[in-house]
């Protein structure tokens, strides 16, 4: 009798439990941030990304106590079979119903394709290949930041149209650095420039002068970096050492982080222009998040990529939620395109048919150390992009 | 203007020299490690991180306390230097009866620690080391930066004084005797255990040095040492093992081969020393300059 009543008191319990969270698999939300935690790019998202989705879930719950919402972290590597073996138990063994961050565009395309055939959902915060919402497009990844088409249209047309016109560029010899270069191209001959040539350099690489040497001997007036993070740093310093900006060439940083700007120091980096979707310095929600983030990061400050992961995952919740469930990933998804987003770091936007995040870009130029008034005073605003064009 | 396998000679010569900027950071590593390799019989995997360390302790002196980059020359390399030789004492003194192996997964392990520890520190992007002597000299074929001729003659004097060192003093004759028969030494009078010691403090040094060289040219970053730990064991290989003069003449002209594969097929760079080392190793198992045993 006693365990009878005990069992009855069980399946109470458990029809309870599915009753008030009636269409969550497995009774709540699993977030799983995907990422690079120890290599180059560990610093513009890695842990700082995990951190990220976290508060977005705190956040999210402040006026929704009772659901259950868990964010797991895990390290790729920026290896493409590391990024699928781990999306493959996640979504399989570990109930995960949703990848985000996905920095590296090889290992974000290996998930986008691992999301599609499992029916669950990637959002992808960090990579870069406009293959995501292009050839390679699904209807269960949304790519939420920024892409190769609008770092090549911000920093490419604003160059070309400033005399700009002759290019050669400095390619990582990857998915992505082939995309940025591709997409560059593209607006630069648009917009009546030329492509002197190009060299594909391998992934990491440190020593450039012989690259750099190759952009010099082709006179072309922009030398293009199409690469990231410690590549992207290097070249630039290397460049300063050959003397190419004092010989008249200038360089144009395709996808440049605050983190890079950092580790180069504002005397070198300075008059840098690029392209990016956010910075911490840009109003007041920005600024408070910031300060939350560096204090939980070791004074270091959030890119738009922890910024991304952030927005991402609200945006998540709020379709999980009005769709009452989270089992079908592309259901989730189209209802993340319906919805228009709002957030607190990108503000009012929408998710295009493709699985494209459109918000405003923004155009920035590295400010002088002089004009630096602060630790992470970094940037001066150029231009905005709007959301139409970006 | 006449052009040479498509190339324009103007380049290609500065190509070359180029290449042998960066054999001369190989020749000063691998030296380093066939210093280890040749007197302690231990495969040093730490040397990257050793070199990492060099990188960062430059750039420690300079912020924290103020000293620029010549006297971090001389200090960074002792400090990291004295950081081995206690590294010897407490844990490498105790594996020398065992196989090479076991040497190798412990140095191994240290430099996963040690770069971890960095990445804690500094954060993977790194730091930024200003350039001691910029500007340059237009050379004709190619714009040379004054701190990279610097770095040229500085390693090859390093290199040519610790060949010498080795090869014709007194000391050198007896570390080279040491290594053939310890016992017979240590019955001559001469204390083995702190000359080994010693060696690996040096070697330990050496790759620290380096270190301090690279940090105006390259991003300072925890996987330096990583990155190219890989290529330098690839060059000690090629030039066999514990052979100093191998180590060194394969570290500049492996280095020059790379800066070649950067025009022709910029792709294959990353690659094309362990080509040569396969080759070699099929055609001359113990490498270019090394002896079998």
């Amino acid at each position: 009798m006693r365990l009878r009543s005990l069992m009855l008191g069980v399946a109470a319990a458990a029809l309870f439990g599915a009753s008030a969270q009636a269409q969550m698999t497995d009774g709540g939300i699993k977030i799983g941030v995907l990422t690079d935690m120890s290599g180059t790019y560990s610093d513009l998202s890695g842990g700082g990304s995990v951190w990220a989705a976290k508060r977005a879930v705190e956040d999210y719950l402040k006026d929704k106590p009772g659901l259950k919402i868990e964010v797991i972290g895990a390290d790729h590597q920026n290896k493409a079979d590391i990024s699928a073996n781990t999306a493959r138990q996640w979504y399989d063994v570990d109930k995960v119903d949703v990848i985000v961050d996905l920095v590296t565009s090889s290992t974000a395309l290996a998930v986008n394709q691992i999301a599609k055939e499992k029916n669950k959902v990637a959002l992808v915060s960090g990579a870069a290949s406009s293959a995501l919402t292009g050839k390679d497009c699904t209807a269960n990844t949304i790519h939420w930041t920024y892409d190769t088409w609008s770092l090549a249209n911000g920093t490419g047309n604003a160059i070309t149209k400033t005399g700009g016109d002759s290019w050669f560029f400095l390619t990582a010899d990857y998915a992505f650095g082939q995309a940025l270069e591709k997409d560059t191209a593209a607006v630069v001959e648009k917009n009546g420039g030329k492509i002197l040539g190009k060299v594909r350099h391998p992934f990491p690489a440190q020593d450039f002068s012989s690259f750099l040497l190759q952009a010099q001997a082709s006179k072309a007036k922009i030398i293009g970096l199409a690469n990231a993070g410690a590549d992207t740093t290097n070249a630039i310093k290397q460049a300063s050492e050959f003397g190419i900006v004092s010989g008249g060439q200038s360089l144009a940083g395709l996808l440049v982080f605050i983190t890079d700007v950092h580790a180069l120091g504002l005397k070198t980096a300075q008059g840098l222009i690029f392209t990016e979707a956010w910075y911490w310095d840009a109003n007041d929600n920005n600024r408070a998040f910031a300060k939350e983030y560096s204090a939980a990061n070791g004074g270091k400050f959030p890119t738009m990529v922890h910024a991304g992961v952030y927005s991402s995952v609200i945006h998540y919740l709020k379709s999980v939620e009005a769709l009452k469930g989270d089992a079908d990933g592309a259901a989730v998804v189209a209802k993340m395109k319906e919805l228009p987003t709002d957030d607190k770091l990108y503000g009012k936007g929408t998710v295009r048919a493709d699985g494209r995040k459109i918000h405003d870009m923004y155009l920035f130029e590295v400010k002088k150390p002089a004009e630096s008034k602060g630790p992470w005073d970094y940037y001066k605003t150029r231009a905005t992009i709007p959301a139409a064009e970006a | 203007m006449f052009e040479l396998l498509g190339v324009p000679p103007q380049a290609l010569f500065g190509q070359l020299f180029l290449g042998l900027i960066n054999g001369a950071f190989y020749a000063l590593l691998s030296l380093g490690l066939a210093v280890i390799f040749g007197m302690l019989n231990v495969i040093n995997f730490a040397h990257g991180a050793q070199y990492m360390m060099g990188a960062f302790g430059a750039w420690v002196l300079l912020k924290y306390v103020g000293i620029p980059y010549w006297g971090a020359l001389v200090i960074v390399p002792v400090i990291v230097g004295a950081l081995g030789v206690v590294l010897e004492r407490l844990l490498l003194s105790r594996l020398y009866h065992l196989d090479h192996l076991y040497g190798l997964l412990l140095t191994f392990g240290l430099a996963i620690i040690f770069e971890g520890i960095a990445r804690y520190a500094f954060g993977a992007s790194g730091v930024s080391y200003e350039n001691p002597i910029p500007g340059g000299v237009n050379l004709g074929f190619m714009f040379l930066p004054w701190y990279r001729a610097w770095v040229i003659v500085f390693s090859l004097a390093v290199c040519l004084g610790t060949w010498l060192m080795i090869e014709k003093t007194k000391l050198g004759s007896y570390l080279r005797a040491a290594v053939e028969r310890p016992d017979l030494v240590q019955a001559m009078g001469i204390n083995v255990p702190l000359m080994i010691t010693l060696t690996y403090g040096f070697g330990v040094a050496l790759a620290a040095l380096a270190g301090v060289l690279a940090a105006p040219v390259y991003s300072v970053t925890p996987k330096i040492g990583a990155e190219i730990i890989i290529v330098v064991f690839a060059v000690v290989v090629i030039g066999g093992m514990g052979s100093i003069l191998g180590s060194v003449v394969t570290g500049f002209g492996l280095g020059m081969v790379e800066g070649l594969t950067k025009v022709f097929y910029p792709e294959a760079s990353n690659i094309v020393i362990f080509v040569i080392m396969a080759i070699v190793l099929i055609a001359r198992p113990a490498g270019l300059f090394g002896t079998a045993k």
